[in-house]
């Protein structure tokens, strides 16, 4: 019987699901995701997880909590660093320990260790070590490995050409010569923030849909290349060693000198570490060069979406009215604005996603 | 040897003259201000943190970020307002926020108008040339010789400073006359610092240990409670409202997982001191529960309360900043150890009211435990 190997649709499902699953399923397990967010999944999570933990991660919990039952095996790795040099967050170096700790009632957790914060350092013992704990023999494991890297460029590319997470996911896994999406000639919106809160219909009270209904098309850190976040995150004081702050930062730098951006949200989760020091860092830049109008949007479970509509029409009226050539009733307007970045936002060479494929090409590295 | 290098003059380049300031962390000040001083430094200490610093932080800080980052803003901005024209702060490489601090706060001030030069020492596990040029630069011409020994004083004050302490913890309890060994520290602290020379340091440690051995104690039984958490709001009493002073009279003897000096011997001089309490025992012991290291000290906290819990302790009470990422990792499992936790969220809203109430439920449980455990030994733990 093929095991059924459990996946949270949380955190970073959003950037690394296409190799997990290509993986597992590469080995003949049953990957079995958790549904889409919804009121239960959130009230399982918030009562699991401690009152001061952010949402995300209570989020986790309760997509954990909606697999435990129901699956053989629960993969949660720990991710330490995806990028050399570089973090992710201390509660994603935890999680594994907080879960473990604190629900009862769990399959096996596969919570090998992903770790490339040395230089040169490679995904393959990540995966040796969960091939090993499924029993499978080292050939296959390999096989399923490079598959896995292949899906993922594939994902990511997809990601690049304006493509959100989840559709992006589907056609990787077709493997098919899809056209790219409509690139119609819109007002474009910056949406930077973490991708388990902007991606998650829910959690985000389905953002992105509606900047896209009221006709603006929503642009993401993830639409940029690796080359062009590092580079303009490179204009920091120092470095930022966490990854998707990092992206964030550099794509919020990137799209504040976009001519054709008109206006940038930044959307946080309440109590957020690395977003209280990247929001600053942002919103600070922003004002100083001032001709982006900025909404600062912070996600609890308490939010009410009444709140956040309101503000976010607020919000688009106000680029309407800039756009329209009238004088801005609230807040700064672009004038004079830089020339428009040197990129297009569509087909860029590079990858997305901190160097987790390039590898790909060049023979794994079977240490 | 021992005697003061002239102060040096800058009149000959480019470089104002230096009044160098630091954030507060309890009483690191008298260990970062005697070994600047000695080096001719001249320092401008900031205020104490009081409410004021913290309203500073609080209204120019960004909202989530963390306690000590807004006290840290708070103090320079106090410090500027003496004189203080540098800035002299530890840096890091994450995974926690403490290693992006002094740019995003240098980032406030200049927003101010308030220009600071910025010096900080990033760990030396990294870039050991760097950190020795900003030594040099601070301490201008100081020969490594001098650095060595203004080094050294600053560890002998903190050492000094956290022996007194120790016994603070010790006496509280126990003393005759409330409120005697609170003042006794005080004094002791005063002839510690006034030290100025390393060749003092011999006699003004015998004179406050005296201070501290002066104090009436009689002889009642006492809880014993551990205190762990984060780094700054365990060695900063404003931002701790006074815990273990509180704790102490209330008749627990308290010890804090970490001292100053410990934390010099880990992070400075990279755990070469052995005869002392390392962070390496705490990270062993947390191992079955915390397999990782989470930043900050969340993977000591595990740790050194499990440490407590087999030491035999009567309970252990975790610190921690609102919105401290390893500490609420490590809230989540402290739970699962056995030994009563207390956690305690320290932010701008913390009020002393809501603490002594909280303080007396979690003492007066530990003594019906207590209570408990002595007439039924093999009681289930609770
Ligand atoms: S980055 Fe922020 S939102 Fe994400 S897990 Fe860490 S604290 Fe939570
Ligand atoms: S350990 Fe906690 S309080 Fe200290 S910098 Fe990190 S998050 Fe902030």
């Amino acid at each position: 019987m093929k095991p059924k190997v459990g996946i949270p649709r949380a955190l970073l499902y959003y950037y690394y699901f296409p190799l997990w699953r290509a993986f597992f399923q590469s080995l003949g397990a049953e990957v079995s995701l958790s549904g889409p967010t919804n009121k239960t999944v959130l009230g399982r999570g918030l009562k699991q997880a401690g009152d001061d933990v952010c949402l995300p991660v209570k989020l986790a919990f309760g997509h954990i909590l909606e697999l435990a039952g129901r699956v053989d095996y629960l993969f949660l790795p720990r991710l330490v660093s995806v990028a050399p040099g570089e973090y992710i967050c201390p509660k994603f170096l935890g999680l594994p320990d907080m879960v473990r700790q604190t629900v009862d009632g769990l399959p096996p957790l596969i919570d090998t260790t992903v770790d490339l914060y040395r230089r040169h350092s490679s995904l393959w013992p990540t995966f040796a070590r969960t091939g090993q704990r499924l029993k499978c023999g080292r050939w296959l494991v390999y096989a399923a490995y490079r598959r896995a890297l292949a899906e993922q460029g594939r994902f990511e590319s997809l990601l690049r050409a304006g493509r959100p997470p989840e559709q992006a996911m589907a056609l990787a896994a077709r493997d098919g010569n899809e056209q790219p999406p409509e690139t119609a000639e819109q007002p474009l919106v910056a949406v930077i923030g973490h991708p388990y809160n902007i991606y998650d219909h829910y959690i985000s009270m389905n953002l992105l849909q509606r900047l896209r209904a009221a006709g603006v098309r929503p642009v993401t850190a993830e639409m940029l290349s690796e080359e062009t976040v590092r580079r303009e995150a490179a204009t920091l004081p120092k470095r930022l060693f966490w990854t998707l702050s990092r992206r964030m930062t550099g794509a919020a730098f990137y799209y504040l000198r976009d001519a054709r951006v008109q206006g940038m949200i930044h959307v946080a989760s309440f109590a957020c570490g690395p977003d209280s020091i990247t929001g600053e860092l942002i919103e600070r830049r922003a004002r100083r060069e001032g001709h982006v109008p900025f909404l600062n949007l912070t996600l609890d479970e308490h939010t009410g979406e009444a709140g956040v509509v309101t503000r976010l029409e607020a919000f688009l009226d106000m680029l309407q009215r800039c756009r329209g050539g009238g004088v801005p009733a609230a807040g700064p307007c672009r004038d004079g604005a830089p020339a428009a970045g040197t990129e297009e936002t569509a087909g860029r060479a590079g990858c997305a996603l901190p160097a987790l494929v390039p590898s790909a090409a060049g023979g794994g590295n079977f240490r | 040897m021992f005697c003061r290098p002239a102060y040096k003059q800058y009149d000959d380049c480019e470089v104002l003259p230096v009044k160098v300031t630091f954030p507060h962390m309890g009483h690191a000040w008298i260990c970062l201000s005697a070994m600047l001083e000695y080096l001719g430094v001249s320092v401008v200490v900031p205020p104490p943190s009081s409410k004021r610093t913290l309203t500073l932080g609080v209204k120019h800080g960004p909202e989530f970020a963390c306690l000590p980052l807004k006290l840290n803003l708070g103090n320079f901005i106090e410090a500027r307002e003496a004189g203080a024209d540098t800035v002299l702060m530890a840096g890091g490489c994450g995974p926690c926020r403490f290693g992006y601090y002094a740019q995003v706060e240098h980032a406030i001030l200049e927003d101010l108008g308030h220009h600071y030069r910025l010096v900080v020492m990033e760990p030396p596990q990294r870039h050991i040339g760097e950190l020795l040029a900003k030594i040099k630069y601070v301490t201008g011409q100081s020969s490594w010789w001098q650095v060595v020994q203004g080094i050294r004083f600053g560890y002998c004050k903190a050492r000094a400073v956290d022996e007194l302490e120790m016994a603070a913890h010790r006496l509280r309890p126990r003393e005759a006359v409330p409120g005697a060994t609170s003042a006794a520290f005080k004094d002791a602290l005063r002839v510690v610092v006034q030290a100025g020379r390393p060749a003092d340091m011999p006699a003004a440690v015998a004179r406050a240990r005296e201070i501290m051995a002066a104090v009436a104690v009689e002889a009642r039984p006492v809880l014993r409670v551990g205190i762990v958490g984060e780094i700054y709001t365990l060695l900063e009493p404003f931002a701790n409202l006074d815990i273990e002073r509180r704790l102490g009279e209330l008749g627990v003897e308290v010890d804090r997982s970490i001292y100053l000096s410990e934390w010099i011997n880990d992070h400075l001089f990279l755990g070469l001191l052995r005869n002392m309490r390392s962070r390496r025992a705490a990270c062993r012991a947390a191992a079955p529960y915390l397999n990782h290291c989470v930043g900050g000290h969340g993977q000591e906290t595990v740790g050194s309360t499990v440490l407590y819990a087999r030491a035999g302790y009567d309970g252990v009470i975790q610190l921690l900043p609102f919105t401290c990422m390893p500490e609420i990792v490590a809230h989540s499992i402290l739970p699962r150890l056995d030994i009563p936790t207390l956690t305690l969220t320290m932010d701008e809203q913390s009020g002393e009211a809501g603490l002594v109430t909280r303080l007396e439920a979690f003492v007066d449980l530990l003594e019906q435990r207590g209570k408990r455990r002595v007439s039924l030994p093999a009681a289930a733990p609770a």
